[in-house]
């Protein structure tokens, strides 16, 4: 089970995102929040490395990654492919 | 009726005319403008209910490389005007507004300009110093443009900015702002090697009092995303296409006259040209490629926000233009003396430095180092006619 609080210790450690970690609501876009394609790549590699997992190239789009909620649920998708 | 390639053959043939004057005094190609205009070439993307023509970026590019051939900056202009247009009819139907601006750019064929470099930012397009500031229904902008391409000829600018005073650099708009709108101070003048009829002057842009319905409702983030990059990439690429096909049409010119002279020899010189043509075929390959992904992808948001369609596009553009520089350069040597002295048929001066812009214009190590972070996550895999 991923949660709201493990994507948001991830965002925290994220150069652009760190600031504001702790206010971004579930639905609230990260682009907006001033997250770059650099962000979201490095963004990428920290959920891989912190869930074992690797998304295929059909998960690496912009909503995949637009919130804390879409992160949750590409995740959850790549983590138990059956239940998506 | 003409086909479309009459109508652009005709201005075409208008913009070569004056391509050397263009060149040489580095001002407008005002005769190859009033000829796109004529021919009504400019509307030519907007969809039909809104009175254009709803042709795909696959003519618009076939349309860069005929201009390419007659003047580069011609063409590069003409290319400008529909990336901007391309992003319009991508993110602006939404809106009735942006929709009415569609039917004038159509029915007055108004020339589309645009402003995303800003100084101290240099071509970073996804970030922005200036802020829209709103005040009840209207906003006011001020922005240090280090860059306008033709900013005093075109009716219309997009320009970038931060949504709101407090916004971050990222979270940007794109604001349409019609000429009589802004005043436009020239701060620096646009004088290069090549590409000189751009006049891609540097200039403070001051907009007041313009209403908020002329802010696009889409967020730039998604505009770059989805239309601006991809249509950068294909329609520039087209244009430097254009570009090196005409110096190879006069490596082979000359290279025909040749052997002409001497029957029943190969002159030296078709080797150099059957190489020539293998590159200039492989950069054609490339572009067509593109365009077809693109075309492939419309309408799928997630294909082309995607981080295998962005190193597809960032490719092209290292590939095209590094290719374009190659294919003018081995012409060049080729037709020798002919081609370096000016005002001769093979005159290759004015296509080599405007060609030598490409690799530099959004330079290639930016291009490149944004594919190196793709490539940390992107995955392999993929197969000849899908990958």
């Amino acid at each position: 089970m991923v949660t709201s609080q493990d994507i948001r210790e991830i965002l925290a450690t994220n150069e652009v995102l760190a600031p504001v970690a702790e206010q971004i609501g579930d639905d609230d876009s990260l682009f907006d929040r001033g997250l770059d394609s650099f962000g979201s790549v490095q963004l990428m590699l920290a959920l891989e490395e912190r869930f074992g997992i690797e998304f295929p190239d059909e998960f690496l789009t912009r909503k995949s990654f637009a919130s804390i909620a879409a992160i949750r649920e590409t995740v959850a998708t790549v983590l138990h492919p059956q239940a998506a | 009726m003409s086909t479309l390639a009459q109508r652009a053959q005709r201005a075409a043939t208008i913009a070569a005319l004056h391509a050397d004057a263009v060149d040489r005094d580095g001002r407008f190609p005002l005769e190859a403008v009033t000829a796109l205009k004529a021919e009504r070439l400019l509307g030519l993307q907007i969809p039909s209910q809104l009175g254009g023509e709803g042709a795909g970026l696959r003519e618009i590019a076939d349309l860069c490389c005929t201009l390419g051939q007659a003047c580069s900056s011609a063409a590069m202009v003409f290319a400008m005007h529909h990336i901007k247009v391309a992003s319009l009819v991508a993110h602006g139907l939404d809106s009735a507004w942006h929709c009415h601006l569609m039917e004038r750019i159509a029915q007055e064929q108004l020339l589309v300009a645009s402003s995303t470099t800003e100084a101290g930012i240099g071509g970073d397009l996804r970030t922005s110093f200036c802020a829209v500031e709103t005040t009840g229904g209207v906003f006011a902008l001020g922005k240090d443009a280090s860059v306008i391409s033709y900013g005093t000829q075109a009716d219309l600018i997009l320009a970038t900015a931060r949504r709101h005073p407090e916004a971050a650099g990222s979270d940007q708009v794109l604001v349409a702002l019609f000429a009589d709108q802004v005043s436009l101070e020239r701060k620096s003048v646009w004088d290069t090697l090549g590409m000189r009829g751009t006049c891609s002057d540097g200039f403070r842009l001051e907009a007041r009092d313009i209403p908020v319905e002329q802010i696009l409702p889409k967020p730039f983030a998604e505009i770059a995303a989805q239309s601006m990059l991809a249509s950068s990439h294909l329609l520039w690429s087209s244009v430097w296409f254009g570009i090196a096909n005409s110096a190879v049409d006069r490596a082979r010119t000359f290279v025909q006259a040749e052997a002409r002279r001497q029957p029943g020899q190969v002159p030296p010189t078709a080797l150099r040209l059957a190489e020539v043509s293998n590159a200039l075929q492989a950069m054609r390959a490339a572009i067509v490629s593109a365009l077809r992904r693109y075309e492939d992808a419309q309408g799928d948001v997630d294909t082309i926000g995607s981080i295998g369609f962005s190193v597809i596009m960032n490719n092209l553009k290292t590939t095209a233009s590094e290719m374009a520089v190659d294919i003018v350069q081995r012409a060049l040597s080729i037709v020798g003396l002919a081609g370096y002295k000016n005002g001769t048929p093979f005159s290759l001066g004015r296509p080599l430095r405007d060609v030598l812009s490409a690799p530099l214009m959004i330079g290639n190590d930016r291009i490149l180092a944004n594919t190196a972070k793709l490539l940390l996550v992107q995955k392999g895999g993929g197969q000849l006619m899908s990958a």
